[in-house]
């Protein structure tokens, strides 16, 4: 291809003299981008779920979803959680946290959720539908099998009365034992 | 330089693979003295990174002949490279990798120029990477090599017959290694697969159960992965961890020796917690040296064409005694960065809402038709692409595209859902897609929408060359003063 280049380098040298009139910088999208654009063009929520996009119709790399799950223990409440999703989306999956602080066996103090498609049984296949309806699901069905929260998954286990009565508490905003939950109803 | 023609170049060796015909060259290779000077000359080659394959990729061209090369890295050399990082010596460290790399190749090649671009990849502008007539891969992510790969073939375009225009390809050689294994291989866009095309190749992450960390750990990563994802952010709320301070990564050996001690658990080692946190794989210098030959070869390859390329992936073991192999991969011929996608070509008028009258009354001529449906709470926007339009497209296979959402260089025109997206987009129905697209004569367009393949409804991801009529590259003057 040297003949190429070589025709290409003296052109270039030519564009350079005539100071090549100004090109606009490009945003490059990345595949991810691409095909996060379609997932979410694509998203089919139940009425129970929401979602925003913080920064605007334009970026769609990073967004809220609130869940008010509509039966089950956490029935009246409201979760707030972001999405960030990396320019390598779908070989790797969104970085989900829960920025409502939530009694709850799978998602701990700090936020972090445990469900299994978001680490370990993550696929490219899979997609933002799937998270969220995955989500959903862990609000009416609390697993004590895989807990995060511990003492929360104990509790679930041994005395589910216990359990429904702290999830209220919590939701309704006051302390379950040591940690100070706010309203999220 | 005239007096070249006689003189053999100070590599034998070179000049028996460039002055010398052959039998299993390249198409268009024409051996010669002058075929050596223009190599010296014209080719100008890019590496992207300067650590364990950067630093022989650097060596390995400087000594095959290019003369103009330049580096781009964004690291400061650490103690811990300096066993195969040859370049770098011990008063070097915390020194830019790329800066010490060029001047050190420059002090023992005479005659290579290097310049060094101390900064991360995506700092350039996409312009920068156009200069290169071959970018060369020593990287160690899939993110960097996708975003390199995007741009490259972003600078891909392809002629009204879908061909790809060969003035506009922009090779790539990839290198990679990991351990004792590596690969080589040549991506020439529009041509070879492109890497996004074989991106599905990669083994996924290996990522454990957040709740096997909390509750059951078995094994040290279990427990170093426990003080980097957990503990961290309990202790440390909001500060977010950084894998290169050392003080962090010192924390969290800490307290992942308290949880294996806490569960009898044996291994845990400061530089385990290195190599789980950061992904590491202890490199090998010699599996470097080895895959930076064949990539500087490759390259050479593709710039004189003294032999035809390796087609197109070399893989390399070295764990057991030793085995080389390469596949030829295939195109993704869909690929939404190298395919060609669907060519489209469209009056500068044409606005979302314009089309409705025209595809409604009459007979398809657009090639993209908007049919505007006033459904009960709003506008639901159907594109129906390319059917029946006409001689040039009579290749492309019908492709029927309702309920469609529309990007363009990275802003959303048009989005279906979710709801507050297609509010937020709505109002772009009514304008020009030329004016939509910031009046740019021709561009990528990507939409996503439903098609009907074989009577099954099939979500697709589309990529579209559009074209406006009438506008040779060069936009009026009365339509750019009309911005």
């Amino acid at each position: 291809m040297i003949k190429l280049f070589k025709v290409k380098e003296k052109q270039r040298e030519i564009a350079e003299n005539a100071n090549a009139n100004g090109k606009s910088p490009i945003k490059k999208q990345s595949a991810g981008e691409l095909r996060l654009h379609k997932d979410i063009s694509e998203l089919n929520l139940p009425k129970t779920c929401g979602i925003v996009f913080p920064n605007g119709k334009d970026d769609l790399m990073n967004f809220e979803v609130t869940i008010r799950p509509d039966e089950g223990y956490y029935l009246g409440g409201t979760f707030l959680f972001s999405f960030q999703v990396s320019p390598i989306y779908p070989h790797e999956a969104p970085k989900v946290k829960c920025k409502t602080k939530v009694y709850h066996p799978n998602i701990d103090l700090e936020g972090n959720v445990c469900l299994n498609i978001l680490r370990e049984d993550w696929k490219p296949v899979l997609n933002i539908n799937t998270i969220i309806y995955g989500l959903f699901h862990l609000f009416t069905q609390p697993n004590c099998e895989d807990p995060l929260n511990h003492e929360a998954a104990a509790v679930l286990r041994d005395n589910p009365k216990l359990f429904e009565s702290n999830v209220r508490r919590a939701m309704a905003g006051g302390y379950v034992g040591q940690t100070f939950f706010t309203r999220c109803m | 330089m005239a007096d070249s023609i006689v003189t053999p170049s100070r590599s034998r060796d070179l000049d028996k693979l460039l002055l010398r015909p052959g039998n299993l060259v390249g198409p268009n290779f024409e051996p010669g003295v002058e075929l050596r000077d223009d190599l010296r000359e014209y080719a100008r080659i890019l590496v992207v990174g300067a650590g364990g394959l950067g630093c022989e990729l650097l060596k390995d061209l400087a000594l095959s002949g290019f003369k103009n090369l330049e580096v781009i890295d964004m690291d400061r050399i650490e103690v811990s490279n300096l066993n195969r990082q040859f370049l770098f010596r011990v008063e070097d460290v915390g020194k830019p990798k790329a800066e010490v790399a060029a001047k050190r190749v420059m002090e023992r090649v005479s005659g290579v120029n290097i310049v060094p671009h101390f900064c991360r990849i995506e700092d350039k502008e996409i312009e920068f990477y156009n200069d290169f007539n071959i970018i060369v891969l020593g990287l160690d992510s899939i993110e960097a090599r996708s975003y390199i790969n995007a741009v490259a073939c972003g600078f891909l375009e392809y002629a009204s017959d879908d061909k790809p225009r060969e003035e506009t390809i922009k090779p790539m050689v990839d290198g990679g290694t990991e351990g004792f294994k590596g690969h080589a291989r040549v991506i020439v866009p529009g041509v070879t697969p492109c890497f996004e095309c074989t991106i599905w190749l990669f083994p996924p992450q290996v990522k454990f159960p957040l709740c096997t960390l909390a509750e059951t750990p078995r094994n040290a990563a279990h427990c170093i992965e426990y003080a980097h994802l957990i503990k961290w952010d309990e202790v440390h709320s909001g500060k977010a961890f950084d894998a290169d301070d050392p003080e962090h990564m010192k924390w969290v050996y800490s307290e992942a020796v308290k949880r294996a001690e806490l569960f009898g658990i044996p291994g845990v080692t400061y530089s385990l917690t290195q190599g789980v946190v950061k992904n590491i794989i202890p490199a090998i210098a010699s599996t470097n040296a080895i895959i930076s030959a064949a990539c500087a070869l490759e390259t050479l390859k593709i710039a004189s064409g003294f032999s035809k390329t390796l087609s197109n992936y070399l893989t390399y073991n070295g764990v057991e005694g030793l085995h080389i192999k390469v596949t030829e991969f295939v195109r993704d011929k869909d690929c939404l960065v190298c395919g060609s996608g669907v060519l489209i070509e469209l009056d500068t008028s044409v606005t979302l809402e314009k089309v409705i009258s025209i595809s409604l009354g009459s007979a398809v001529t657009w090639g993209l038709n908007i049919i505007v449906d006033y459904h009960k709470f709003g506008l639901v926007c159907v594109l129906v692409l390319g059917v029946e339009f006409i001689h040039q497209l009579e290749e492309h296979p019908k492709l029927l595209l309702s309920k469609a959402s529309v990007t363009h260089r990275g802003k959303n025109l048009y989005m279906q859902a979710p709801p507050v997206l297609e509010e937020m987009t709505r109002s772009n129905l009514s304008l020009p897609l030329y004016d939509l697209m910031g009046k740019i004569p021709k561009d990528i367009v990507h939409v996503t929408g439903t098609t009907d393949k074989h009577d099954k409804k099939t979500s697709c991801l589309r990529k579209l060359r559009v074209a406006f009529k009438g506008i040779d590259g060069i936009t009026d003057m009365d339509m750019a003063g009309g911005a």
